[in-house]
């Protein structure tokens, strides 16, 4: 169907939101609650548009096209209540984004420079806000929250931990963990799911702060090495100090549709660690020594046989690993099975 | 039926509770024994009288006669006088300085015609003042959908502020197919100064259930609920033992009167929220969720209480109804005005001499309901202006006295009639006081979910706040009046929607009182 932002006609599929079509075609329409994995909460309002024919204003982030639609988003109306909303979401928090995290890839500020707007008109938040800094991977600074929502839904609803929800209502309304405990004494996994959702810098990354802005660092695309599930993340690099800065999930994956476990997201010590090995080793008069893999394979492929010759193949025991995929523990399983010779194989998560 | 040569009703509502009829009551007993007159004199106990702010009260029929403010010690004396001897004690009658005698306007009241009358607690009185039949009439020898045209025909239009018309809105569940659909009555009477729905229910039970069950029958549901706010004690009582009766006398239950039609009604209580009087956000609630708007569409009369068509509609909406099937569309569309039928149940509170209740046609001016209705203003007080609709309504000034109390007329000066509270202020009264104190309550009402409304009505707070305390600018009454249009616009639900009336009206009827305070 043909749909008309601002006089021009775009293609629309049934079922897709004015937003969606406006999105796919680069027009950008303020918006902060809503986000492709959370969907439509029509609650933040900074999407408002006109549509020919209905009363008000309608959030284009819940309204449905119809054909032959005709939606203006730039009236004097529209910005006018967009600005509105905007600026009180600015002026009822310490939205300061000179040293923010989240400058640069901030979802009120891209609204905010849509807009035109300076500077708040109001002071509405109090000088007295705590952060949580309890967690150990995560840092929450409320007095910049907009309630727009999206990490509770995505704690409950997509990652199913049930840990954040609203506390308390109206102006005074907050996210809370369980029954409003620090985020460390909560039943918080820290899988940072909420971290990823967060449009603004409420909820951040504790290691990275001060670390590197969005801007300087390299986007690379990798799977997690984890485990076998084969999450797709983003490896944001600090290119002049060859280091990882922070690991993000990638939405539109099929595997992990932008979401990752503590150890996939905050688990990366290890690549830059002195203690990291990144060759075989082998013993020897109780001294490692590096080695390359031909050696040690065939070391150990000698070391196996003159056991299974001597003890026979039920002396030997193989034990997998959860982190591989299922196709190399079948391989696995295969090899003592029909190599060694005996069923003595399991995995590791067996208790 | 034993003959009483005199009846004397007491109004027990959480007012009078407070205030100790329980007691009075007793002392009432013991002094009618001591004087040898129980055979002779009836107390009965009944809802409310229609009085406020004057403690215990006894109306005493046929004589129609009204004591007021009653303390133990006038009992003997009442007793003596009145029943024994026949002379009524005049210091203690309501309004004996008032040529005119206090209008209670029963002959044409709809919804209160059996409060303060009857014994709300007793199944029996309702059915002797014909109750029921409408229900009966229904299940016997109505189709749901005559039910539903009768409705529609009467022009019946929503109470509960927005004034939509209820036929239409059954309609739109009427013919959805579903497993399971739901009335609901929104009880949740949170608009500050209005207290009629608390009346209604506590004066007569069964005629909400009546209500709620034609409704039922209409739209094919086969539950009801009664969403009611927690603080309504006496009112969950009296209901609850309304539905035990009905359920008792097979009103309520399977196979009602062999229609084959089930229904049953059960109560809620809600916790204490004014947006769970909006209707989405009252179903989440329901539901045992956080109490917050859904997005409409769909509305519920598609997908609302636990995905089911329901209806939500309110009590004094509902109480209307088995009037109109009893007595047909077209008399109850002599009620009214074009457009506008029925009556109106107002809560009349501030400087008038007679703080209370009436019903009257809709239509009726503002300047009749405080004159005849509310016995006027106070002595030595002159009208400056009337909250009209309660915190989400509009500021009325004395040249909007003769304005016809409808949903329509109303709507010509961007007033509305909401819930049918009314606030009558005299000359001591602070706009900037008023102003304050209704955004105050929007403050602490809004529920959170949308920046316009948790953070407007913050905004709007802290800029009253600052004109109330000398420290505010002219240039800021604009700003409030911008803000709060902007907010009419991009709110998720009516209450943020709300506060651009009671500060437009505010602001531009009374614009010298806000100046005085900033100067």
């Amino acid at each position: 169907m043909i749909v008309y932002l601002n006089g021009k006609a775009y293609e629309a599929s049934p079922g897709e939101t004015v937003l969606q079509v406006a999105l796919r075609n680069h027009l950008y329409i303020p918006h902060l609650c809503f986000h492709e994995k959370t969907g439509k909460a029509a609650k933040c309002r900074a999407c408002v548009v006109e549509v020919e024919g209905m009363p008000g204003l309608k959030t284009s982030c819940n309204q449905p096209v119809t054909e032959g639609m005709k939606v203006t988003t730039n009236s004097k109306q529209v910005l006018d209540a967009q600005r509105l909303v905007v600026d009180l979401a600015l002026s009822s928090g310490r939205h300061d984004c000179l040293a923010c995290e989240q400058n640069g890839n901030c979802e009120l500020q891209d609204a905010a420079y849509y807009l035109g707007i300076t500077k708040p008109s109001f002071q509405l938040y109090d000088d007295n806000y705590e952060i949580d800094d309890s967690s150990e991977f995560i840092v929450v600074d409320r007095s910049k929250c907009i309630s727009c929502g999206r990490c509770i839904v995505g704690c409950n609803h997509t990652v199913v931990n049930e840990v954040l929800n609203y506390g308390n209502r109206g102006y005074e309304t907050k996210i809370v963990f369980d029954t409003d405990l620090p985020m460390g004494s909560s039943t918080c996994v820290q899988c940072g799911e909420c971290v990823q959702l967060c449009p603004v810098g409420c909820i951040i990354d504790k290691r990275t702060i001060g670390a590197g802005r969005t801007w300087e660092l390299d986007k690379v695309e990798t799977v997690c090495p984890y485990c076998g599930v084969g999450c797709k993340l983003e490896v944001h690099i600090d290119r002049t100090q060859d280091k990882i800065i922070r690991i993000t999930g990638v939405e539109d994956s099929p595997t992990n549709n932008g979401m990752l476990c503590v150890k996939g997201r905050y688990g990366f010590d290890f690549v830059n660690s002195e203690e990291r090995l990144t060759s075989p080793m082998i013993k020897e008069n109780g001294k490692f020594r590096e080695a390359s893999w031909e050696e040690a394979i065939a070391l150990v492929a000698s070391k196996f046989t003159s056991i299974k010759d001597e003890f026979g193949s039920d002396s030997i025991v193989g034990l997998a690993s959860a982190k591989v995929t299922n196709e190399e523990n079948f391989a696995f399983q295969k090899f003592i099975r029909k190599e060694v010779g005996t069923n003595n194989v399991d995995h590791c998560a067996r208790l | 039926m034993k003959f009483y040569r005199s009846h004397i009703l007491i109004g027990i509502d959480d007012a009078s509770l407070a205030a100790g009829v329980k007691e009075i009551e007793a002392i009432l007993r013991s002094e009618l024994q001591k004087n040898n007159l129980s055979e002779e004199i009836n107390i009965l106990e009944t809802g409310t009288l229609g009085l406020f702010g004057t403690g215990v009260s006894l109306m005493v029929y046929p004589e129609q006669t009204a004591y007021v403010n009653l303390q133990k010690s006038d009992i003997a004396e009442i007793v003596e006088e009145h029943f024994l001897k026949g002379r009524p004690v005049h210091r203690l009658i309501l309004d004996n300085t008032l040529v005119r005698k206090y209008d209670f306007n029963y002959k044409r009241r709809i919804v209160l015609n059996n409060s303060g009358v009857i014994d709300p607690e007793n199944i029996d009185e309702y059915l002797g003042t014909g109750g029921y039949e409408a229900w009966e009439k229904a299940l016997t020898s109505m189709q749901p959908e005559a039910v539903l045209q009768e409705v529609k025909a009467s022009g019946l239009r929503g109470r509960g502020g927005a004034g939509f018309p209820a036929g239409l809105k059954w309609s739109f569940t009427a013919p959805i197919k579903a497993e399971q659909k739901y009335v609901v009555v929104n009880a949740d009477e949170g608009e500050p100064g209005t207290f009629k729905d608390r009346l209604i229910m506590e004066g007569d039970p069964h005629k909400l259930l009546e209500g709620v069950m034609l409704c039922a029958y209409a739209i094919g549901a086969s539950e009801g609920y009664i969403y009611i706010r927690g603080e309504y004690k006496l009112c969950i009582s009296r209901l609850e033992k309304a539905i035990e009766q009905a359920r008792d006398y097979g009103i309520l239950g399977k196979n009602i009167f062999g229609s084959g039609f089930d229904l049953d009604i059960f109560i809620k209580i809600g916790a204490g929220a004014y947006v769970c009087g909006e209707e989405t956000a009252l179903i989440e609630s329901m539901e045992g969720n956080r109490g917050t708007p859904r997005s409409k569409p769909p509305f519920p009369g598609v997908a609302g209480a636990w995905q089911m068509p329901t209806v939500v509609n309110n009590v004094e909406t509902l109480a209307n109804v088995p009037a109109i099937i009893t007595n047909g569309a077209a008399w109850f569309a002599e009620h009214g005005v074009e457009g506008c039928t029925g009556t109106k149940v107002y809560t009349i509170m501030g400087d008038v001499r007679l703080p209370g209740l009436c019903e009257v046609d809709m239509g009726t001016t503002l300047r009749t309901i405080i004159q005849q209705y509310a016995g006027g203003m106070k002595e030595g007080k002159a009208f400056k202006a009337a909250l009209v609709g309660g915190a989400a309504g509009v500021f009325l000034n004395d040249q909007r006295l003769d304005v016809k109390m409808d949903y329509n007329s109303l709507k010509e000066y961007a007033a509305v009639l909401g819930s049918g509270a009314i606030l009558v202020m005299s000359h001591s009264a602070d706009m900037v006081d008023m102003l304050w104190s209704v955004l105050r309550f929007f403050r602490h009402e809004s529920c959170g979910k949308c920046i316009p409304c948790a953070k407007g009505t913050q905004l709007l707070y802290k800029l009253i706040d600052g004109i109330r305390k000398g420290k505010g600018k002219e240039s800021d009454l604009d700003e409030m009046i911008r803000i709060s249009n902007g907010m009419l616009k991009s709110s998720f639900c009516a209450l943020g929607q709300s506060p651009c009336m009671p500060i437009n009206s505010a602001i531009t009827n009374f614009r010298e009182d806000f100046l005085a305070r900033i100067k």
